[in-house]
């Protein structure tokens, strides 16, 4: 195949790394726009796609199989799979795909959807105990829910974002014990800011978990045998319990691009609005793209701010729109514009959210009541409006991705039903980015380089 | 043996419950909006998870069915 015909829907060969929900949605959508060419997908878990979402939830509760939530399929992709092996790395120049086997796989056009993994323990020592686990995939799920049908006598989750609350909230309707440590002052605060975060402290509390916030966990014990039986708090206080689940964030998967001259980095892989991967340089390439978790790309409704979502809808949306530009010509191609959207739910609660909470610094209770946890609250930035998260409303979601589309006023000006008396926008009081998160740090001073100077900032206390 | 494979797309699920009224067996209500699901259930349940499938207003889920050996 040529240069002038890369875009072609006809031939070629195209590979796509990563065989997870963005992979799966990307090749279906590669072929429903008539592409007959050679698709392959290159997956490092030895299963087809499946599902996430449900493995914090049905799966931990035992109502469904760790491997059972395979995705179904939209059509017979007729697609050559090499799962259970890792590419390891890429060539540009020469336009294969190393796979960790040591086999090359060529390309025309490439995907990228490599996603992310869970961040680990930081001391490998401690993380390598039995009953240190993480939970990210289906084999993490199935190990967790044998650890937690052992009845342990009590379970540490430490991290209260999303999955580390659905991990605790699945913990008490099974009856089991659990401490979530948590070292922001709420739960979910990077995401919804303490304000909303605060409504989480008490659904955490009703709900029988032992949840400390402003505290961190410092060490991990076992016993002769390697098994988990403590944990140290930075309070003074330990924690006896047998099972951890470290639920501290992810890892973008971009090693493996490493050399290779892309834009890839521990923030993501840059892609440009319509999903082409920047090179080193921030020129786009035109026959690499993007799609899902590991994607950065620049969103016109937030600024131009590159965004990296771990969002289930940014997966599939994004997905579909490299599929469609990996097999279009220039003047057909299709600019990346989905508004993000994102579901959790925890303790019989269902939170959604629209928009971006966490690029609005204030925020406003426009229906419902905080105290019922039946809420939409709205987050705005610089008079406009950004973002909304509800508790159990759901229905309104579309209604505010309109507005955030619309990039309406914000405090909001229309009147609306279930308004709540005080309609005072407050501080949404997220976390400073710029607080560090672990012990001290080295922090440079100064614009030019012969103004630098180098002060250590000490851990917090 | 044939299995059925469900993915459901809750951000568009708003709770309307019709799958739990025609699968029962599948879909469940967990408070007010939080739908669980079985996401691969037994052949069986074929039926009853295609009307729903059909059923639901915002149509938000979706449906395989596939041939194991």
């Amino acid at each position: 195949m040529t240069g002038t015909d890369h875009a072609s829907r006809a031939g070629g060969r195209v590979v796509i790394v990563g065989a997870s929900l963005a992979g799966l949605r990307a090749a279906e959508a590669l072929r429903a726009e008539g592409f007959t060419g050679t698709l392959t997908l290159v997956g490092d878990e030895p299963y087809e796609p499946y599902d996430r979402p449900p493995l914090s939830k049905q799966v931990l509760l035992g109502r469904a199989d760790a491997n059972s939530t395979m995705l179904p399929r939209a059509a017979a992709l007729e697609a050559e799979w090499r799962l259970g092996v890792p590419a390891d790395a890429l060539d540009l120049t020469a336009k294969q795909v190393r796979l960790a086997s040591g086999e090359q796989v060529p390309f025309d056009r490439l995907l990228i959807a490599t996603g992310t993994r869970a961040r680990p323990w930081p001391n490998a020592a401690e993380a390598a105990l039995d009953g240190v686990l993480v939970l990210r995939t289906s084999d993490d799920t199935a190990a967790l829910r044998r650890e937690l049908a052992a009845g342990p006598r009590r379970v540490l989750v430490v991290g209260a974002g999303f999955t580390g609350s659905e991990i605790a909230s699945a913990c008490r309707e099974l009856r089991l014990p659990v401490t979530v440590v948590e070292r922001a002052a709420t739960p979910l605060a990077g995401a919804l800011g303490a304000v909303v975060g605060s409504v989480a402290i008490q659904l955490h509390r009703e709900h029988g978990v032992d949840l400390r916030c402003g505290v961190s966990v410092t060490a991990l014990e076992g016993d002769s045998s390697g098994h988990l039986r403590r944990a140290y708090l930075d309070d003074g206080t330990t924690l006896d319990v047998d099972v951890a689940v470290v639920a501290l964030g992810s890892l973008r998967n971009t090693e493996w691009l490493r050399g290779s001259g892309l834009g890839a980095g521990p923030r993501g892989v840059a892609c440009d609005a319509g999903c082409r991967v920047f090179d080193m340089y921030g020129i786009v390439t035109d026959d690499v793209f993007a799609a899902g978790d590991v994607a950065r790309y620049p969103h016109p409704v937030f600024g131009f701010e590159f965004l990296a979502l771990e969002h289930w809808s940014n997966a599939v949306e994004q997905a579909q729109v490299a599929a469609h530009n990996m097999v279009s010509s220039q003047s057909e191609r299709r600019p990346y514009l989905h508004v993000p959207t994102f579901w959790s739910f925890q303790f019989g609660v269902g939170i959604k959210s629209v928009g971006v909470p966490s690029y609005g610094e204030e925020v406003i209770v426009t229906q419902g009541s905080a105290d019922e946890r039946r809420f939409v609250a709205l987050y705005g930035h610089q008079g406009r409006t950004v973002g909304a998260v509800t508790f159990d409303q759901g229905k309104w979601l579309d209604f505010y991705r309109r507005q955030i589309e619309m990039a309406a006023p914000f405090p909001p000006a229309y009147r609306n039903v279930d308004r709540p008396a005080s309609r005072r926008p407050v501080p949404a009081e997220f976390p400073d980015p710029a607080v560090p998160t672990e012990g001290p740090r080295i922090e440079r001073t100064g614009h030019s380089p012969a103004e630098w100077a180098w002060a250590l900032v000490p851990a917090r206390a | 043996m044939r299995t059925v494979r469900i993915v459901v797309d809750l951000n568009r699920c708003q709770g309307y419950g019709q799958c739990v009224f025609l699968a029962p067996g599948v879909f469940e209500l967990h408070g007010e909006e939080a739908l669980m699901y079985d996401p691969g259930p037994d052949e069986v349940q074929c039926l009853p998870v295609l009307r729903a499938a059909a059923a639901c207003p915002v149509q938000a889920i979706q449906v395989q069915k596939v041939d194991q050996e």
